[in-house]
């Protein structure tokens, strides 16, 4: 029986190996081609396995097992994809530092492959999809169990969802270099590679809400809601902004559905919301999940979270058009975006109340605990960044800063000092959990990698303000006589150093996470630092990190 | 399962669920967030009420303050079009060789030239005009011209371009290849007797021969050019495709003749006119010989 499924596994890699080389022999380009071979690779490899032993995950079963027991959280997905991200972010941020330097001395191109176009989009897919969605899926799948006390629900299912996903990174990733992009902002992967995460997004989307469904609380955690309404939203985000028509099926270009100014507000719907239920809502489901548990307080006030999830979810979605300000799109397409986005303020800022406020009774542990110093952190930078978004939709400021490099000091403000340092400060946490580690192998370097995170968002955000200004202030400079003072090229050359010094922040903060890489390496392999102590690390009782197991036969009610 | 119970440092109420350890206070709102949220709130139905915001079927509302970014566009843009309305008629009355006469108009002409310069022209001949001598665009900082540097020669380039296709009245000219056509020896000569011409190489009688031959037609045998012909000067110090042996013996053996477009019909005549006066501005202006009637100034017709 056995020998015969695997022999059906062979087949079936068989299949999709064959199907893959005729793809790249009959290939219209040669992006398409090179995909198809990535494909052939990878099912060439799944094929031996499969061909080499009964069951294909044998080999790595010390790394990637089920659980012995229905009494145990499935964490492998989760352990998985820890490794995942401290991998795709010291990629990212290798290649942000790469363009950020390309911009500085642009002797750094190197055509046709690493060229700024190319890479650029290397950089923002692989912080925000690889890195920012291996801690999504990762932090999902570790926070759903407990907080459901319950086991994932399609255990095969998830390990897809990972693998999967890592499968649409490395085709997206590969694509940009090879050229194949459709150009639109942090959606650039072709027709074909969106189908796949559409399918890999909704086999999550089961695995989440089957999960769900089996919890043994009676209520369900608000990290969930925003989980939840993360996968969903980013469900229609990404299906409705890619429709598009391709030229053929062997050939990777393809045409969008949408025209004109509809495609560009399509694309700006789908990329701010891409900021709003990518970058802000699970992030905040982490901040609320991994905050009350390092701070061991009670979460700040219930009511405020139920009041700032629904009015940031029902607000966000609308806040896209400010990306537009002063375009084609209708006037009062404008009007909306910008109102949406200044009422937004306060929504945004609940998670950071609640954030913070839950450290009420347990201040003391921004002096001792660098996770701790690190959510705290996190959560400044995300009341800072959800302060300037709103002030920069404001027309009369976006005349000034759109097109400059003050956005690019803005996005980076939010996703290098919140996201980033909240997904390190819930790696983390999650590290000596996962590998059953009494603590970090060093708190110490924690810290280290707090302050260069930290002096590293400075020196970025700080020179890109500057740097936005100056070009905003040099663009529609006008001389007494009633003409243009500066051409483009002098506004690019004034910011030379600006740009030398936002280099310098990137690799900043690029050091804090190969710090990062070496501490959860040496963590994983047993090791603990001898270093003068820190502060106390909360409690992990492993008996209470179990699941609720409902037995069979249920206890009938009294 | 709801097991309330009051929090200790914060004297607050927990709501009473707990998962994986986490509990919830039940703290009311703060008061100034609640506040701030129904002020924004109370503004933007403010801001909606006096902009465009309600799309309707055929249009959206207009707003009570009837403001709109492409009337708003169109009062900038006129504003600044009446601030130079009348330059811009004295511009295109006078004829450009006497523009210099009127200091006030010239002083206007050149800074007006000078913006369109850095958006038009800063590509190829760069921000400060010194063009690139490794990519052929040459120097207009110079008073070295190729097709001839007073301000109506100046104003015809523009206008009609360089070797600008499909322009009949381009400025045109044709260097032919000489590949194949000396021996080594005779190259090496000539290349001698052309920098020669500034001083920088040997003379000898095969190069002189071979370049009377060959190149003095429109090169001139001094090596004075002709900016008939747009044929450069060879006998001064300014080399539009470098100086270097090679440099010379490429040019000679397949030369490269630069293009630039015509800017009629994508610019208009004043903005050529100011972009002719920045350039004549530059430092190597030349004068203009005949200079035409002043039609400002009224000739008396009877005698």
């Amino acid at each position: 029986m056995r020998a015969e499924v695997a022999l059906g596994r062979v087949g079936l890699w068989f299949l999709v190996l064959v199907i893959s080389i005729v793809l790249a022999a009959t290939a219209r380009d040669t992006g398409f081609a090179a995909h198809a071979i990535i494909i052939a690779i990878v099912s060439f490899v799944l094929m031996w396995m499969s061909a080499a032993r009964f069951d294909p995950m044998g080999k790595a079963r010390g790394f990637f097992r089920m659980p012995q027991g229905a009494s145990l959280y499935d964490d492998d997905p989760v352990r998985w994809g820890v490794l995942a991200t401290m991998f795709w972010a010291l990629v990212g941020l290798l290649a942000g530092v790469f363009i950020a330097s390309q911009l500085a001395f642009p002797q750094l191109n190197f055509e046709p492959y690493f060229n700024f176009g190319r890479v650029r989009p290397l950089h923002t897919s692989a912080v925000i999809f690889a890195f920012g969605g291996n801690i999504l899926i990762a932090s999902s799948f570790y926070v759903v169990q407990r907080t459901c006390r319950a086991q994932l629900a399609f255990p095969t299912l998830a390990r897809f969802v990972f693998w999967g996903y890592q499968l649409f990174i490395v085709l997206a990733a590969s694509g940009y270099l090879f050229g194949v992009t459709q150009s639109r902002e942090y959606a650039e992967p072709e027709w074909y590679v969106d189908l796949w995460l559409t399918i890999v997004w909704v086999a999550y989307l089961i695995v989440f809400v089957g999960t769900l469904a089996r919890r043994t609380e009676p209520h369900i955690y608000v990290a969930n809601w925003f989980y939840l309404s993360f996968i969903i939203t980013i469900a229609m985000l990404h299906i409705v902004n890619n429709l598009a028509v391709p030229v053929a099926w062997n050939g990777s270009l393809s045409f969008s559905a949408f025209a004109g100014v509809q495609d560009a507000l399509t694309q700006w719907w789908y990329g701010h919301n891409a900021v709003a239920f990518f970058l802000t809502v699970p992030f905040l489901a982490m901040m609320y999940y991994f905050v009350p548990k390092q701070a061991e307080r009670p979460v700040y006030s219930y009511r405020l979270s139920i009041i700032h999830f629904w009015s940031l979810i029902f607000l966000y979605i609308w806040a896209g058009p400010h990306h537009l300000h002063y375009t084609a799109l209708p006037d009062w397409a404008q009007t909306l975006g910008m109102v949406f986005s200044v009422i937004l303020w306060m929504p945004s800022w609940g998670g950071m109340i609640n954030g913070l406020m839950t450290l009420n009774g347990a201040w003391d542990k921004v002096r001792t605990d660098p996770i701790i110093r690190m959510m705290v952190m996190a959560l400044a930078f995300y009341g800072m960044a959800t302060f300037e978004g709103p002030m920069l939709s404001i027309k009369a400021v976006n005349s000034l800063s759109h097109y400059t490099d003050w956005t690019v000091g803005h996005v980076h403000s939010g996703a290098l000092g919140w996201n980033g340092l909240i997904s390190f400060a819930a790696v983390y946490f999650l590290v000596p959990r996962l590998w059953k580690r009494e603590r970090m192998y060093s708190l110490r370097m924690i810290n280290w990698h707090f302050w260069l995170a930290t002096l590293g968002i400075v020196f970025y955000a700080a020179s890109m303000w500057v740097a936005g200004i100056t070009q905003g202030l040099m663009w529609r400079e006008y001389g007494a006589d009633g003409y243009l003072v500066n051409s483009f090229a002098e506004t690019v050359a004034a910011l030379h150093e600006l740009y030398i010094i936002r280099a310098l922040g990137g690799v900043m903060y690029l050091s804090g996470a190969i710090i990062m890489g070496y501490n959860v390496w040496m963590t994983i392999a047993g090791k603990l630092r001898e270093e003068a102590p820190m502060g106390a690390m909360p409690e992990y009782d492993p008996e209470k990190d179990r699941p609720i197991v409902r037995s069979a036969n249920p206890e009938p009610a009294e | 399962m709801v097991n309330k119970r009051i929090d200790e440092p914060t004297g607050t109420e927990t709501v009473g669920h707990e998962w994986d350890g986490i509990e919830e206070l039940d703290t009311p709102m703060p008061r100034w967030w609640l506040w701030t949220l129904y002020l924004t709130i109370v503004w933007g139905i403010v801001y909606v009420i006096l902009y465009p915001a309600w799309p309707l079927v055929d249009k959206a509302t207009e707003g009570v303050l009837g403001w709109s970014s492409r009337g708003e566009l169109a009062k900038e843009m006129s504003a600044v079009d009446q601030a130079r309305v009348t330059v811009r008629e004295e511009l295109s009355r006078i004829p450009i060789e006497r523009l210099p006469e009127n200091s006030g108009l010239f002083a206007q002409a050149v800074a007006g030239g000078r913006s369109a310069f850095q958006v038009h022209c800063s590509q190829c001949h760069g921000s400060g005009a010194a063009g690139s001598q490794t990519l052929g665009y040459p120097n207009l900082n110079d008073d070295d011209w190729l097709w001839g540097g007073d301000l109506k020669a100046i104003e015809y380039t523009l206008v009609n371009g360089i070797r600008s296709p499909g322009v009949d009245d381009t400025r045109a000219s044709v260097m032919p290849p000489f590949e194949g056509a000396f021996e080594a020896a005779q190259l090496n000569a000539l290349v001698d007797h052309t920098l020669s011409l500034s001083g920088k190489g040997s003379r000898n009688a095969l190069g002189a021969q071979t370049y009377e031959d060959n190149c003095s037609v429109c090169h001139g045998l001094a090596g004075e050019g002709n900016r008939e012909l747009g044929a450069p000067r060879l006998n001064d110090a300014i080399w539009l495709y470098g100086s270097s042996r090679e440099q010379i013996r490429q040019q000679i053996l397949n030369p490269k003749m630069g293009r630039m477009p015509h800017w009629s019909g994508r610019l208009d005549p004043v903005t050529i006119k100011m972009l002719s006066a920045y350039v004549w501005s530059l430092g190597g202006g030349e004068e203009f010989v005949e200079v035409a009637d002043d039609p400002t100034v009224e000739v008396d017709e009877e005698p």
